[in-house]
């Protein structure tokens, strides 16, 4: 028996060698968490012994690299949330427009053709976008808002919604294409127009993957950063004016990265504690994100 | 009537994104076709927009590309084969599996703060290739498992039913059976995730600076720029002439990445069985 094989002894050494190594690399990603864990954590220490955490939270001016330092943290955040709730509005109504044409109206055959062009548009790098929205949507506005500055919110926001559209019309469609065609017969059976069912029955039964697709989008809108450090500014303001300048925690962080800071210095810290706020915020919307889809999602079994 | 209205809308919504970008398209080649020429390619960039070309940040694009596949594609194919094929369902396994989609969706910007702490300064890697292409491994990890993850999903289980009923092993199975019936998926996929780091600006910008260079990188541990980095660098520039070359570096950078992702179409449609 023992001829035609290798000897059993070495296969068993091999395969506990392999199964070791996998899982090796299996322990990468799990090192990786916890690197920017401990590497935000350590880092923005220093930071919040001399600020504080009551001025960083409170406070309402941020101005690190003038004199008197202020490090209240609001006006980045209020920045970030700007721009987001403005690409994430944008994104939600064409990607649910797109999603309700793709899996209620269009053929399998212009499906095919139309949706592929539509993914391009999350392909494109940001910095591409940056560029669009300072050089084309920008003027556009200027035109409109003839009192607009140059940089400003809303041209960052609304091209950062298209870049997002892919993603809102994919989970929505993906949603939309989990309820049964049971229920559509039945809503058509009932004389109902295409529109209605659209409306009446797919939405209500997709509105999980809808919701989630939204706070998906906010989420990837906050750590987006070349488009908002070339289009939106770098002036930290609180404001809802979305033709204001104004700064994103990412675009802060660009500013600082930009010069040579001196490593251990307090700006150099300040990039830590803004970055490990941000981290925060995107894992809370993604993990709410993910547990509106398997909690609310309708179970048609 | 009402139908009528809500065909069109719907319709609209999705010829409006893919106008966007049309638009998109149309404006860039507009904006930089004139500077596209072979000195654009060969020369380093220059304190004139006429003169300056993009070869330091394409040398760097490739160096960064290269060094980042290397350290990629062997631990990304080895965790998806891992978590597919010889993991059982324990805790451990699954705080991987959930791990790998939570970094999926961490911000490009953080792994840079990460990339700057720990490669640069914590193990003295300076602002080098070495440091960049070790964080973009990092980043672009989570696509590479889960796109290998899903190719080695499709391979047939009556195959590996067969190997094993011959006695084979895990690691041969694996070996002679799942990849090189997956490596068509494992492949495109690899491509893809490549093409995302080509584009990713922001890592590489917190770890390099902006920074001024005119050479080509000779080694790994040599300072860079990378193409979307100067094409950022010259688009704020309050200069027309500088934002037009920008528009030129971009109208390059996006001839590379569609010349990536037909070459991923093209291995997709090759190896499927």
């Amino acid at each position: 028996m023992q001829k035609d094989s290798r000897g059993i002894a070495k296969r068993k050494i091999e395969e506990t060698l392999v199964l070791n190594l996998l899982r090796l690399s299996g322990l990468i990603s799990i090192i990786t968490t916890i690197g920017i864990i401990s590497i935000l954590g350590i880092n923005s220490i220093p930071f919040f012994t001399e600020v504080g955490l009551l001025e960083f939270f409170t406070g309402l001016e941020w101005t690190p690299l003038f004199i008197p330092q202020n490090f209240g943290v609001s006006p980045l955040v209020n920045g970030t949330f700007l721009v987001a709730l403005i690409a994430a509005g944008t994104a939600l109504i064409f990607g649910l427009g797109s999603a309700f044409y793709l899996s209620e109206y269009a053929s399998r055959k212009v499906r095919k053709i139309l949706k592929p062009f539509l993914e391009i548009l999350a392909g494109i790098p940001t910095v591409v976008y940056g560029y669009f929205a300072l050089t084309f949507v920008t003027p556009i506005i200027q035109f409109i808002f003839p009192e607009t500055i140059i940089f400003n919110a809303l041209s960052a926001g609304l091209v950062m919604g298209i870049m997002i559209i892919p993603m809102v019309s994919t989970l929505s469609e993906d949603a939309m294409n989990a309820v049964p065609m049971s229920l559509r017969e039945a809503a058509y059976g009932l004389g109902a127009k295409k529109y209605q069912v659209a409306l009446r029955v797919i939405f209500p039964s997709a509105i999980s993957g809808v919701v989630a697709s939204f706070i998906l989008a906010i989420s990837r809108a906050i750590g987006e950063t070349m488009i908002v450090s070339l289009a939106a500014g770098g002036k930290p303001a609180l404001t809802i004016n979305p033709l204001d300048a104004i700064q994103t925690m990412t675009a802060y962080i660009v500013t600082v990265s930009q010069g040579e800071t001196p490593q251990g210095s307090l700006e150099y810290n300040s990039i830590f504690a803004v970055g490990l706020l941000l981290f925060l915020l995107t894992l809370i919307m993604n993990l709410i994100g993910r547990i509106v889809v398997t909690k609310y999602a309708q179970n048609y079994e | 009537m009402k139908e009528n209205f809500f065909y069109i809308l719907f319709l609209s919504a999705i010829l409006i994104g893919i106008f966007s970008l049309v638009v998109l398209f149309v404006d860039i080649i507009f904006d930089g076709y004139k500077y596209l020429t072979w000195d654009f390619l060969t020369n380093y960039a220059s304190r004139k927009a006429d003169k300056s070309g993009i070869l330091a940040p394409l040398a760097g694009t490739l160096w960064l590309i290269v060094l980042t596949a290397l350290f990629t594609i062997p631990i990304g194919v080895s965790t998806a084969l891992y978590l597919e094929e010889f993991a059982s369902e324990n805790l451990f396994n699954k705080i991987i599996k959930i791990n790998v989609s939570n970094l999926a969706g961490v911000p490009s910007i953080i792994y840079g703060l990460l990339g700057l702490a720990f490669f640069t300064y914590t193990l003295s890697l300076g602002k080098s290739l070495l440091a960049g292409a070790l964080t973009m491994t990092l980043l672009v990890l989570p696509i590479v498992i889960i796109a290998s993850q899903e190719a080695i999903r499709t391979v047939q289980p009556s195959l590996k039913d067969a190997a094993y009923a011959l006695g084979a092993t895990k690691w041969e199975v694996s070996k002679k059976v799942i990849l090189p019936h997956s490596i068509g998926g494992i492949m495109s996929g690899i491509i893809l995730a490549m093409s995302r780091a080509i584009g990713e600006t922001a890592p590489i910008l917190i770890i390099s600076s902006i920074v001024f260079i005119t050479m080509v990188p000779s080694g790994p541990l040599d300072r860079f720029t990378i193409l979307p980095l100067q094409i950022y660098t010259w688009a704020s520039f309050p200069n027309d002439d500088f934002r037009a070359i920008a528009s030129t570096g971009i109208i390059v950078l996006l001839f590379i990445l569609i010349l990536m992702n037909s070459f991923a179409v093209y291995v997709r449609f090759k190896t499927q069985d």
